[in-house]
């Protein structure tokens, strides 16, 4: 409580936490070295996925629907595109976090563009699954 | 000691105002550019492959966009993004494996970075649009 005379943030409501608690959660992360590795594991994924991916594209174009169909959901080039998708979206993902935390300060704007994040790579990711199965199996 | 919350207003190392702008800078935040335009068109990725898995009408609609001025913009853009983030991640695997870490070595990395991305994407597209007939 203030007493007139008294001077200094210190002489405000007094913080109770002990000097451990203060700085608890500060200094480095200690973790990371998962996503270090992820990271570069979908980089090297990605690259024989993704000449393959561009190259599955390429000889669609100007083909009608039918034959779009039927190419897409033909085995090796539906199991091509499937791990193209999940290599590419879980290496976008890991790859924006880092983009958000690095520029992000605001705890509230931190935390709401890191859950977006989450939520867009796993919706990006889940319809394009949806659809390449569709291909593949559905009607 | 300290308050606990909001950030407190510190002094700022001076960076982009002291470092003369060299190639490897560039191409690096280039890298993260191109990473962000990728993220943000695999909606088109995922629309494509959602339109051929719904039916004929679907997949024409997203054809003519496709196919249309902007979409060929946009399309030609996301090549060229692409193929320069990958070549920029196979110069950071490289690193990764302690090479190419010389100044000489990271600028020619970062020089045959840029040509070879801009080589591919014509090539690609040559190829897409003339042999396989997309830009008729």
């Amino acid at each position: 409580m203030t007493m007139p005379g008294m001077h200094g943030s210190d002489m405000r409501t007094p913080d109770m936490r002990t000097p451990l608690g203060r700085v608890r959660g500060y200094g480095a992360a200690k973790s990371g070295t998962g996503h270090f590795i992820a990271q570069r594991l979908t980089a090297l994924a990605n690259i024989p996925l993704t000449i393959a991916a561009v190259l599955i594209v390429i000889s669609l174009i100007g083909h009608n629907h039918a034959a779009v169909v039927q190419i897409l959901g033909s085995s090796p080039v539906a199991i091509i595109m499937l791990l193209f998708i999940l290599s590419a979206t879980y290496h976008m993902k890991i790859g924006m976090q880092v983009i958000i935390e690095d520029y992000v300060h605001d705890d509230a704007a931190k935390y709401a563009l890191l859950i977006f994040n989450i939520f867009f790579a796993a919706v990006v990711g889940f319809s394009s699954i949806y659809a390449l199965l569709k291909l593949s199996f559905g009607v | 000691m300290a308050e606990a919350k909001g950030p407190a207003a510190r002094p700022l190392s001076p960076h982009l105002r002291i470092y003369r702008l060299t190639l490897t800078m560039l191409m690096s935040i280039v890298h993260r550019i191109t990473g962000i335009a990728l993220y943000v068109g695999t909606l088109l990725l995922a629309w494509w492959l959602l339109a051929a898995a719904s039916g004929p009408n679907a997949y024409a609609t997203f054809q003519a966009v496709a196919s249309s001025f902007i979409g060929r913009v946009v399309l030609f853009g996301y090549t060229w993004a692409l193929v320069h983030h990958m070549l920029g991640g196979i110069r950071h695997l490289i690193w990764d494996s302690g090479h190419g870490l010389g100044l000489a070595e990271a600028e020619w990395l970062a020089r045959a970075n840029l040509v070879g991305s801009i080589a591919l994407t014509i090539l690609l597209w040559f190829v897409g649009g003339f042999l396989m007939g997309g830009l008729r």
